[in-house]
């Protein structure tokens, strides 16, 4: 048997996943990292994006996180998200429409908009995309 | 027949009574089961959340952030969570003594205390009461938002932050059963280290970005956290008393119902005795 290590996810809304897993990748501040059994204590924020799990048996799972914090203990890895989702509840269209709409705010400079807010729009819609794009490889495989 | 009238009309306004009464348990019960659904898919996160920070007050980072700091204590914050309205039996009153219980301990020892109050009982009581009150939320409606409470919490946060109170409690109540709620009073700030020895060893995490600044945004949604599930499970915990409270409402305008029948039909029997009598005695006095 493999080494696991055990994997929360939650949201404020509900919990999304609880189980054991043998790596987890999520995107951290600072680029994407891969958590595996034996990881030292690691507290970090995480970007908007997709959190991959690999589990026991060998599944893949994806989730998406609109941001919040991973957490690493010697056994257990917490995800405290700010929103999650089950990747298969995304959907390509509204997320590519989100992205459009998102560029066309930032562009259209003139109109009263808010420029941060539509930045943080854009992440989140081009994170999502990243995340199905994510599924549709593990998928593909 | 004087008296019959009267109890009548009394037995129908006690009925009418009854009958809100009645509406309003119903009403609590179905409500309750969505604040009770709202209470329990926060839990995880909470506990999620207050595990994490456990974990962090027993490390031993080199960067300590000022929430993990004990300080002398010159002023407390108290954030009591109540509920909006009323007719939900003690549970307000139980809040409040606890609460201020409490407080008065602290001002024995000459600390201030002030208040950071959530729901309209909580104002309308500590109004008339006396404090300190700085901060005031209310009308939050069954589903409160965590943005409702980001202000007051804020408030509280910052007066911390500037040394203005150096530790903050969260008094709120706590759903055991339909039955049973009991208030609490937890320490949120600074942080309590978890008891667990197997975390007692000397280590810290490796964190990213810096220390400050994940742990600034990390404590601040942490406390976020706590008082947002409070204010969730006391909700759950009013309709739940209110439930109860109309319930027994109900129950005992029955009684009284029950016991005015059984006067009034003695007194109408009274009444039908004396006419009887009446006749009787007529008709006797005419036939002699």
């Amino acid at each position: 048997m493999a080494m696991t290590i055990h994997c929360d996810i939650v949201s404020a809304e509900e919990e999304i996943f609880s189980g054991r897993a043998k790596l987890i990748v999520a995107n951290g501040i600072q680029g994407d990292l891969g958590v595996t059994y034996g990881h030292a204590p690691l507290l970090t924020s995480l970007e908007p994006g997709p959190v991959r799990l690999v589990l026991d048996n060998g599944e893949e799972q994806v989730y998406y996180v609109s941001g919040g914090y991973l957490e690493v203990q010697p056994n257990v890895v917490s995800i405290l998200a700010d929103t999650a989702l089950r990747a298969d509840d995304l959907d390509e269209a509204a997320a590519l429409e989100a992205q459009k709409q998102a560029q066309q705010a930032m562009l259209n400079q003139s109109a009263d908009v808010d420029y941060s807010r539509a930045a943080a729009q854009l992440a989140a819609a081009t994170a999502q995309l990243r995340t199905l794009q994510q599924i549709r490889k593990a998928m593909g495989k | 027949m004087a008296g019959a009238k009267e109890i009548r009309t009394q037995i129908s306004s006690i009925k009418s009574t009854q009958k809100i009464t009645s509406a309003m348990e119903m009403v609590a019960a179905s409500k309750m089961r969505k604040a009770q659904d709202r209470m329990e898919v926060g839990k995880p996160y909470a506990q999620r959340m207050r595990a994490v920070v456990g974990h962090i007050a027993n490390a031993n980072p080199e960067y300590r952030h000022q929430y993990m700091e004990e300080r002398d204590v010159k002023r407390v914050g108290f954030v009591i969570v109540s509920t909006d309205r009323g007719l939900c039996g003690g549970l307000n009153t139980n809040l409040f003594k606890q609460a201020i219980k409490d407080m008065r301990s602290w001002s024995d020892k000459n600390v201030d205390v002030d208040l950071c109050l959530i729901g309209g009982k909580a104002a309308g009581f500590f109004n008339s009461f006396g404090g300190n009150i700085v901060a005031s939320v209310r009308d939050m409606g069954e589903a409160p938002s965590v943005s409702d409470l980001i202000g007051s919490v804020k408030t509280m946060l910052d007066a911390y932050s500037e040394g203005r109170i150096d530790r903050l409690y969260l008094v709120g109540n706590e759903f055991i059963n339909t039955m049973t709620q009991t208030p609490f009073v937890r320490q949120l700030l600074p942080l309590e280290a978890e008891q667990d020895d197997s975390l007692k060893h000397h280590w810290d995490y490796i964190y990213e970005p810096t220390p400050e600044e994940l742990l600034e945004g990390l404590l601040t949604r942490y406390v976020e956290s706590q008082v947002y599930q409070t204010v969730v499970e006391n909700g759950a915990c009013e309709q739940a008393a209110r439930m109860i409270a109309m319930k027994s409402a109900t129950d005992n305008a029955g009684e009284i119902i029950d016991g005015l029948q059984l006067v009034y039909n003695k007194a109408r029997q009274a009444a039908i005795t004396q006419e009887l009598s009446e006749i009787v005695g007529g008709a006797a006095a005419v036939s002699s």
